[in-house]
């Protein structure tokens, strides 16, 4: 850097024995003080410069992985001219009137890839005005707006700078929920009900009581809690643990039975979201008629450090350590549980070890677990709640949904009707509301089907199976994806058309799709022969406001198995902010959508969840990662998020290799056996 | 129960002989880079090295590891170790960080054993190490990376 404002700044500051304005808490000491005595100058509620000219950012975002911290941090430092190696970032507590998604208003959140978007100018703005107070020091006022750089004069947006948090993270410092003790701490495991809806009947505690360390066993709405000096000792606690459950409200779902309501419900005409022109009249007139069901399973989010969290309650509140994403959502909750005003809650917010939405969950499930926890203790002192893995898979907050797809192609080879039907529960719970205004994530990627056809009806059915459901990586789009893109090469083949030529001429009113996808197949050699047993498919969808394009080969091993050599993707995400962060975010959306392809399913047998741990619920392995090449569409428009919109367009991809490959379609997830050619 | 090496210091221990090494490194040495993710060496979170080679300490008792030399992420300081932790920098592999101390160990055990690993054999070594965001080709690069800049 040519100019490192942190070290030109503080000696400016104090050559001019600035006065402390009234309007601005630079919380500078007045006169010639030694620079190590200077206090830290904190110009906004994003950063603060030290004594020691370290620039500290202050994150809004929870970092899970997604690069949030980098990506802040490069928006700020720019404008602020910092000297990169100065940056440090600090995560910023639970304020809704100052950190607050901007895509939220008044709600501070992480979610919906929106935090590089909603950050984009508030970060740039706080780091510009910051500049002008330390420059102009003498000058005051500040001169407002203050002016942002041209993208030109960018030095480190659009740099592949390195993440902030990796020193951290590969020296095993990097500190989580789990890692986090506290004077007093205690850590509490908990026996959850077998099934959703079961509340704990009889307890008898002697056996866990009598084990060494083990401290207080409590019963609660939730289940029973064992609070121990440590996680073992309260595990075992756990394990001697003898319950009787009430189980008159439990449900009783069974995954075979689900699957077969949710084909006979898509049998049937649902509550209407779009109907343009007249699909019934089109599939009347002798089309060829083209027609599929594609099924989903429950995911579970499966963050490889299961939920947890720390709470103190004491005569001023209540205050948390975790990893949050729904920072104001949570604060609420927990004060309306303890009956205090939510600027009580005070949150710490920690590394979390992965989340893809689970961290995120709207009614703060396992805080308030903590919370009540805490509450039932009542000693004042910090309460660790550590849910095992088991606990975590069957802890819901699943994924959803099944969809039934229906299609007209004419002797032409055009598409003259499209008739979309979803069948997915609703991740606020519910039927359709009265309002007819249906929660877009059930429909989101499909009643704003992106392909011109005249014809074209969505319609849902929202069933209430009593389970409970939540976000997973790029939500509603998982299912939405899934279906349409698989869909639209059913209907190319149909019309023995090629896929990427009948999406083309179907996306004349949507240039970046089309650019994604023409790059995509560029890259990806959409076209050239390949040798036997394999196959090339192509899917595109937008998500976030982020496009992306992939293309998959696929090889065929013996008997139905397959493997997954290549995938390129495209993605145009406006400016990429830090662009090896976005090419990451592709790779892993590329993984964490191909491990549920492969093998990603929670099923229940008589209202139980079967799987419980890694043995039953696999993950993708090292040795399964196909290579992965990411090209990024070189963009001016302002940032959009990459968290998610890698994820979508995977699956439909893999299923149309597969298609290319076998002459069979795979139509339910995971892949393990084809459908009916 | 007695005594345990790691990461070349002596430590006097309290819990009980059966207690997984994984909850006596964290919570009572607080040596917490070492990390749970199920439990049951279905992971490889927890991984460590005992006498250099990987180990589960989530399954792994204390009674079983009482004369071996145990070095957890925070004890990798040879310079093989660093030629790892170096490489992973190099090409960020960290996305949410937390199954990467065991990776880091993994390769560090492969390393030791093996300097010039295949594609296949790196697969071998590295399958059980499950990483949630799946950052898997830059672990696979970061391998071979450090094994040239050892050679």
């Amino acid at each position: 850097m040519s100019s490192t404002i942190s070290k030109l700044s503080r000696r400016d500051f104090l050559k001019a024995g600035l006065a402390v304005s009234s309007g601005l808490t630079l919380g500078l000491r007045v006169g010639p003080a030694p620079a190590d005595e200077v206090m830290p100058f904190m110009p906004n509620a994003f950063v603060r410069i030290g004594a020691d000219d370290a620039v500290t950012i202050i994150a809004k975002h929870v970092e899970m992985g997604q690069g949030i911290h980098t990506g802040l941090a490069t928006l700020l430092a720019e404008e602020l001219d910092a000297d990169w190696a100065q940056i440090r970032v600090e995560a910023a507590p639970a304020d809704g009137s100052r950190y607050d998604n901007l895509n939220w208003g008044g709600n501070q959140g992480t979610g919906g890839s929106s935090s590089i978007n909603n950050s984009w100018l508030q970060m740039r703005e706080a780091g510009a005005t910051a500049r002008a107070m330390l420059v102009a020091a003498a000058r005051l006022p500040i001169p407002t707006p203050v002016k942002l750089k041209e993208a030109q004069d960018f030095v480190y947006i659009g740099r592949p700078l390195a993440r902030t948090d990796g020193v951290a993270k590969t020296h095993g410092q990097a500190l989580y929920t789990i890692d986090l003790r506290l004077p007093g701490m205690r850590t509490a495991v908990m026996l959850h009900p077998p099934r959703f809806g079961a509340i704990p009947a009889q307890v008898d505690d002697t056996a866990a009581r009598a084990i060494k360390g083990v401290h207080a066993v409590l019963q609660l709405a939730e289940g029973v809690a064992v609070v121990a000096e440590n996680f073992w000792a309260a595990a075992r606690g756990r394990e001697a643990l003898k319950v009787e459950w009430d189980e008159s409200r439990a449900i009783t779902l069974d995954s075979q039975a689900q699957r077969a309501q949710y084909r006979e419900l898509a049998d049937s005409a649902g509550h209407s979201l779009r109907a343009d022109g007249d699909a019934a009249g089109a599939f009347a007139t002798p089309h060829k008629l083209v027609e599929a069901v594609y099924e989903l399973p429950y995911l579970a989010h499966a963050a490889l450090e299961p939920m947890n969290c720390i709470a103190q309650i004491n005569k001023t509140g209540c205050e948390l350590w975790y990893g949050a994403q729904s920072m104001t959502s949570a604060q609420n909750h927990v004060a309306h549980l303890l009956g205090i005003a939510p600027a009580q809650v005070k949150i710490n917010q920690l590394f979390a070890g992965g989340s893809f939405g689970r961290r995120a969950d709207m009614r703060a499930d396992y805080v308030l677990e903590t919370v009540r926890i805490a509450q039932a203790l009542g000693d004042g002192q910090p309460l660790k709640l550590l849910w095992t893995r088991e606990d975590d898979m069957r802890g819901g907050r699943y994924r959803p949904a099944a969809t039934a797809l229906r299609g007209a192609v004419d002797a032409q080879g055009e598409v003259q009707a499209w008739q979309q039907r979803i069948v997915c529960q609703a991740l606020r719970g519910g039927g359709v509301p009265k309002d007819g205004k249906v929660d877009k994530t059930l429909h989101e990627g499909a009643s704003d089907l992106p392909y011109r056809i005249s014809n074209l009806a969505v319609d849902v059915h929202i069933p209430e199976p009593g389970v409970p459901v939540l976000w997973w990586r790029s939500v509603g789009h998982t299912h939405t994806a899934f279906a349409v893109e698989s869909f639209i090469d059913e209907l190319a083949h149909a019309a023995a058309r090629d896929p990427l030529e009948l999406r083309r001429s179907l996306l004349r009113d949507d240039p970046q799709r089309l650019a994604v996808l023409e790059l995509a197949a560029a890259k990806g050699d959409w076209g050239r022969p390949l040798a036997k047993r394999r196959g090339r498919g192509i899917a595109v969808h937008r998500s976030f406001g982020t496009w992306v394009a992939e293309v998959v080969e696929v090889k065929l091993g013996d008997a139905e198995s397959f493997t997954v050599e290549r995938v390129t993707v495209a993605v145009d995400c406006g400016i990429a902010v830090n662009p090896d962060v976005v090419r990451a975010q592709m790779e892993g959306s590329v993984g964490y959508a191909l491990s549920a392809a492969l093998s990603g399913e929670i099923t229940f047998k008589n209202g139980a969840v079967v799987q419980g741990n890694f043995d039953n619920y696999p993950l993708l392995r090292l040795s399964q990662k196909p290579a992965i090449d990411v090209h990024i569409v070189p963009s001016s428009a302002a940032p959009s998020g990459v968290g998610e919109p890698g994820v979508p367009p995977l699956a439909p991809a893999l299923a149309n290799a597969l298609f290319a490959a076998t002459g069979k379609r795979w139509r339910t997830l995971p892949f393990r056996t084809p459908s009916a050619a | 129960m007695g005594k345990l090496t790691i990461n070349q210091r002596e430590f006097d221990i309290r819990a009980d002989d059966d207690t997984p090494l994984l909850w006596v490194l964290r919570d009572e040495l607080g040596l917490t880079g070492t990390k749970y993710g199920c439990g049951k060496a279905l992971c490889g979170a927890c991984t460590v090295l005992i006498d250099g080679a990987p180990r589960r300490a989530c399954v792994t008792p204390i009674a079983a590891v009482a004369k071996q030399s145990i070095t957890t992420i925070e004890g990798a300081r040879s310079k093989l170790a660093q030629t790892v932790i170096k490489a992973w920098l190099d090409l960020d592999v960290a996305q949410c960080g937390y199954c990467q101390s065991g990776q880091i160990l993994a390769a560090v055990a492969l390393l030791e054993k093996n300097p010039h690993p295949s594609d296949a054999q790196i697969n071998e070594a590295m399958d059980g190490n499950l990483c949630r965001c799946a950052t898997y080709v830059r672990i696979r690069t970061a391998i071979h990376r450090a094994a040239e800049q050892l050679a």
